[in-house]
């Protein structure tokens, strides 16, 4: 038996609160790391998905005969094959597997084919011959009110309703559509068991939930369905729905092969969910002081033609639609409407992108009204751990930093004066369009605020089990890992918990470990965090318990100096912990809105600097700088990680990111046309990370993901507001918008 | 037909059957899944790889007119059992997140430090304007490859 | 499917004559491929055919890439090659096979509006000599006849000393024009502005290069006629990437501008 003479208690390695490398990186930086596209099966197939090419027509006929008159071609199915539940969807099931009398939207599945290889599968599909009629599409969102064509109606009123300010401000703004564009398309591999089940490996933010939905369509039990983790090149919430799933399982069952499928880019713009477009329109009424006595704020989301989250995002909207502001007289008003468009659901910030655009707007032109100085009016007003949300009255109970953040902006120093005389660095870039000359500066605050978790009564869980190894410990969880590093978190907080270095992180199927829920909301860091954090140390009580010990280490349990139990003693055992962690409950609100709807807040503020070519519209988003109340950065690196990647996609929405529409179809579903920033549209940023303990986030830690998003599109829509003297209420911001308001 | 190539130093044969791309021979005929499909038009630079000494998408390039070619893919970037240097210094400064995007990068990277040891920030953003990364914002990469002690070597 | 490398001009020749298609950098060509709009079987490859590559003088063959214009073509054309695509393009594409495509967005066009161009066409009964304004006649259509190669594009010997080229696009990377332009300056004052984006096929603007020419010292009053009549001039179309009316707009300011460069 060994002791502790001489040797320097251990501190394990990779604890939270430091920056231990990714496991994962390595294998992606070499090209192995195996992605959905990338699974193969002894004997696989092919599949591909014939779309809708209108908006909305009825479904005459399918013959799917010239089709399987191709050779290799194993299985042409369409909805009269879906054994199970016709439909799925997220919330509400009312989403054809496969249309059938009617196709509702633009690139709406209609029929899915297997064969041999994928050029033979292209081939079929685009020989099955459909006989649609097209009809007369929804796509006006206003008309689609009218018509009371609705997923959600949300009516919020907080407080004396007759108040009036002695100063009014009053706007309306839109939102275009955003696309997640994850960089990986969709795709997977079903595997039937050969006794009637399957399992399937797919592109996923959740997969139990596409496991239940999977089981109800092709009619088995829910053993028979196992749904896997596998490697994703991002999600953002375009993962959240089912897509592919059911077709790859229905069409692996029918053939008895593994079925592959990975969507090109054109059909994964149609084949997953955006974030809504948005019709805001707000008053705002202050004092002369700058206080906030009233805000009215309508809110029109367009759901497109199934349901997905559209509910949700909808009252997350409302719920922030004043932001991290307090104020004591609210009336809110929000419809999510059902169209022929594309369906909405969730992207990074869910609902609170959208209004934050509105309401910051509305800010800055009170402060203008008030001669006052932006940040100065937000800080009057600033909604605190202890204030009651605007809307919904809930009193903030958890650390809510934001003055901290308002100050933390204010404090961190402006670029050098002055355009660049570098092409790169100004507006136009390589182009060659503008010179300093032509160039003015603008510089932009925004807040913005979201919950963390899910909201409204959902039992909101995370199962995570912590098992005792030879080399330490693993983490088990369906939680999935879309990039952001969780992989690297969880197994931070293990190491913490147990005090022990070697800790790994399983990625298991549905059939293995209750759920995680959705990696979304911001949430895994917090309620998976939380199960592992808790599995983990009632595993070090169990075990310093069993054998009298007072450390556990990586060596094992030490009583004073002495080891007790060895390493190897402990792995021979069956040491594991299973915990399910709930976050504090909430609750839906009543017919006025109110009630304790969310679990935890964020807020976090971005300051943009841009320099404008007015004359040509043109924008060089210079700098973002931020300050984000973070909890506890558990891996300050991957914080940084989220706020500088989420920042981007809060540029790429104020400046270039949009579907453009025309009567329901998707006029740009490509890269080309589709812009996504490069690194020469990246602006600099500077992140300050505020930490307050205090939520009930292991070691009070915060979801950091979605704050980075949220007000990053407005602070960059103000900057662009200051240099251009332009209203801008709509973005993307096109030069148009600017050159020619 | 029959398209005889060199893929990472090695001399390789695949039939072609349809007209198709290099980065689909590559991933489904070679077994080399690491050059990564995500746009199929040249509009996002995951699939780079260098065909005879020059950084291209191979996903526009036909498999067939690779024929006689020599191409290096994300596999074969670094020596057997080691990592380039543009790979560790990304690994190190965390500029891996989902990853689809990193290969293209490593390789347009790599390609890049070969002919220039110690760029500047600019003239990493002009090398890398081809690659799209959706998660990290780029910062990290770029302050990966500013630190990174490269040699060039090719 | 079935590819030839061809050895020479003869061979590459001979080989579209069966009806073939010609492959450059495949920029172009693989995205109609890779999206299933064409599945050609026949191919004459012809990245690696060095005579397209050469480049003597005033005549630049037509399988030289986008990259070493980027760093030897005279100044405007060299700022057009920059803004093609991306690098891993630039290496790939050539000016050849941008002719070929005839986009109305392609970069590399105005330059040879500008400079006035010619293409040279092969085939089997030799080569001709094609003016710019002739070679276009379409969105993405040319006048080359299926069994003619582009070998080469033919600039005027003596090019105007003072030559400027812009581009609007809302990316600073990897961005269709939405309009682009160059103006190029003579020492007599001699002024010309190619444009591309604002029509089906890449033009002058006659009228603001007649008026603009004959003033010698160009006022500030000039230059803002030279803009309107370039706006004036200009045939856009409202798509999904801008409207008619920013694309009238973007083409008199940007003119402008290269102009007030090509003066200073």
């Amino acid at each position: 038996m060994s002791t502790r003479t001489g040797r320097k208690v251990g501190t394990p390695q990779g604890v939270v609160g430091t920056s231990p490398l990714r496991p994962d990186g390595i294998p992606k930086l070499q090209g192995r790391f195996e992605y959905a596209q990338d699974l193969a099966a002894e004997g696989m197939l092919w599949a591909a998905t014939v779309r809708s090419p209108h908006a909305r027509a009825r479904i005459a006929s399918i013959d799917i005969a010239p089709a399987l008159a191709i050779g290799g071609v194993h299985a042409c199915l369409t909805a009269d094959d879906v054994p199970g539940r016709a439909t799925f969807g997220l919330e509400h099931p009312d989403q054809p597997v496969l249309a059938a009398q009617e196709a509702r939207f633009w690139g709406e599945p209609v029929a899915v084919v297997a064969a041999e290889d994928l050029d033979t599968a292209r081939r079929a599909a685009a020989a099955i011959e459909v006989g649609y009629e097209p009809l007369e599409a929804l796509t006006d969102p206003e008309e689609a009110n009218r018509r009371d064509e609705v997923f959600r109606r949300m009516r919020i009123r907080r407080g004396d309703q007759s108040v009036r300010g002695a100063v009014v401000v009053e706007g309306e703004y839109e939102v275009g559509m955003q696309d997640q564009a994850p960089l990986g398309t969709e795709a997977g591999l079903a595997v039937p068991d050969g006794q009637g089940g399957v399992d399937l490996y797919a592109t996923s933010q959740y997969v139990h939930v596409d496991q239940e939905q999977v089981v109800a369509s092709l009619g088995l039990r829910p053993d028979q369905v196992r749904s896997h983790p596998t490697g994703i090149g991002g999600a953002f919430g375009a993962r959240e729905d089912v897509n592919l799933h059911i077709h790859l399982c229905m069409l692996a069952l029918h053939t008895g092969r593994p079925v592959k499928m990975v969507y090109r880019r054109s059909e994964s713009f149609t084949g997953h969910v955006h974030r809504h477009p948005a019709w805001l329109r707000y008053r705002h009424e202050a004092d002369r002081d700058g206080r906030l006595v009233r805000v009215e704020a309508s809110v029109v989301l367009d759901g497109g033609a199934y349901a997905s989250t559209t509910s949700a995002v909808l009252a997350n909207a409302c719920y922030f639609a004043v932001g991290p502001y307090t104020c004591d007289s609210v009336a809110v008003d929000g419809v999510g409407v059902r169209t022929n468009n594309p369906p909405c659901g969730a992207m990074r910030g869910f609902g609170a992108v959208q209004v934050c655009f509105g309401y910051e707007s509305q800010m800055d032109r009170l402060a203008h009204a008030l001669e006052m100085d932006p940040l100065t009016l937000r800080e009057i007003n600033a909604l605190e751990t202890g204030h009651p949300l605007a809307t919904t009255g809930q009193v903030i109970q958890t650390p809510l930093p934001t003055v901290e953040v308002i100050k933390s902006l204010q404090a961190m120093p402006l670029p050098e004066a002055g355009p660049s005389d570098l092409p790169t660095e100004l507006p136009g870039g390589s182009g060659l369009t503008s010179e300093p000359q032509h160039v003015t500066r603008g510089v932009g605050y925004a807040l913005g605020i979201k919950n963390l978790g899910f909201s409204e009564g959902s039992d909101d869980y995370a199962q995570a089990r912590v098992r005792i190894t030879d080399s330490g410990a693993v983490v088990e969880t369906a939680a999935i890992e879309v990039g952001q590093g969780l992989v690297t978190v969880l197994a931070q907080i293990a190491r913490s918990a147990l005090g022990i270095s070697h800790v790994e992180v399983a990625h298991v199927d549905t059939s293995k470990i209750d759920s995680a829920g959705s990696t979304s909301a911001s949430r895994q860091t917090q309620v998976s965090g939380g199960a592992t954090l808790e599995a983990a140390q009632r595993l070090r009580e169990r075990i310093l318990g069993q054998f009298d010990g007072d450390v556990l280490d990586d060596e094992g349990v030490w009583r004073g100096d002495t080891l007790v139990t060895p390493w190897t003693a402990l792995a021979a055992g069956d040491w594991e912990e299973t915990v399910t962690f709930r976050h504090p409950p909430t609750t839906m609100t009543d017919d006025n809105g109110q009630g304790v709807a969310h679990a935890d807040f964020a807020v976090a503020g971005h300051r943009a600097v841009v320099d404008v070519d007015v004359e040509l519209g043109l924008v060089k988003v210079l700098r973002v700088d931020t300050a984000q109340d973070v909890g506890l950065a558990l891996n300050p690196q991957s914080v940084r990680g989220q706020i500088e990647g989420g920042i981007l996609q809060g540029v790429g929405l104020a400046v270039m990111e949009e579907l453009v529409m025309g009567e329901g179809v998707i006029l740009n579903p490509t890269f080309t046309d589709y812009l996504l920033p490069t690194i020469l549209d990246a602006p600099e940023v500077e992140a300050l990370l505020i930490e307050q303990e205090g939520s009930w986030g292991p070691y009070g830690a915060k979801g950091v993901g979605e704050p980075p998003t949220i007000s990053s599109t407005a602070a960059v829509a103000a900057a662009i507001r200051a240099a251009s003297g332009r209203e801008i209420e709509r973005v993307p911001v096109r030069p148009q918008d600017i050159a020619l308001p | 037909m029959i398209v005889e190539l060199t893929v990472n130093g090695e001399p390789v044969t695949a039939r072609v059957n349809h007209p198709g791309s290099l980065l689909d021979l590559l991933r489904d005929d070679l077994g080399l899944p690491g050059s990564k499909s995500a746009c199929e038009q040249g509009e996002c630079g995951s699939c780079s790889v260098i065909l005879d000494g020059a950084l291209v998408c191979s996903c526009l390039v036909l498999a067939a007119d690779a024929h006689g070619s020599a191409v290096t893919t994300v596999e074969g970037i670094s020596e057997p059992g080691a990592l380039h240097p543009v790979q560790e210094a990304m690994h190190r400064a965390g500029a891996v997140q989902c990853g689809f995007c990193t290969p293209g990068i490593v390789v347009a990277a790599a390609d890049l430090f070969a002919v220039n040891p110690h760029p500047t920030a600019t003239e990493i953003k002009e090398a890398l304007a081809g690659n799209i990364c959706r998660c990290t914002g780029y910062g990290a990469i770029v302050r990966a490859l500013e630190g990174a002690e490269i040699v060039a070597d090719r | 499917m079935e590819i030839v490398h061809p050895r020479s001009i003869e061979e590459a020749i001979a080989g579209l004559s069966d009806g073939a298609v010609p492959l450059a950098g495949g920029t172009d060509l693989m995205v109609e491929v890779n999206f299933g709009h064409v599945r050609p079987e026949n191919v004459v490859g012809l990245r690696r055919l060095e005579p397209l590559r050469e480049w003597d003088g005033s005549r630049i063959g037509a399988g030289v890439t986008w990259r070493r214009i980027e760093k030897e073509g005279p100044t405007a054309l060299a700022e057009a090659a920059r803004t093609v695509g991306s690098p891993q393009i630039r290496n790939a594409g050539t000016i050849g096979g941008n002719l070929g495509t005839a986009s109305p967005a392609g970069d590399g066009h105005p330059f040879l509006a500008a400079v006035d161009a010619s293409i040279e066409l092969t085939s089997a009964g030799g080569s001709r000599l094609v003016a710019w304004d002739e070679f276009f006649v379409g969105v993405k259509k040319t006048a080359r006849a299926p069994d003619e190669l582009i070998t080469a594009v033919e600039l005027p010997d003596e090019l105007p000393e003072r030559q400027a080229f812009g581009k609007i696009g809302i990316r600073n990377a990897m961005v269709i024009a939405t309009v682009c332009a160059v103006v190029t300056r003579s020492e007599d004052g001699r002024t010309t502005v190619g444009l591309g984006s604002v029509a089906p096929t890449p033009i002058r603007a006659p009228r603001a290069e007649t008026m603009i020419s004959s003033a010698a010292k160009p006022t500030d009053a000039d230059l803002a006629e030279f803009q309107r009549l370039v706006s004036e001039e200009v045939r856009p179309i409202t798509d999904h990437r801008s409207t008619e009316e920013y694309r009238r707009h973007g083409a008199g300011v940007l003119a402008r501008r290269l102009l007030e460069r090509c003066l200073r």
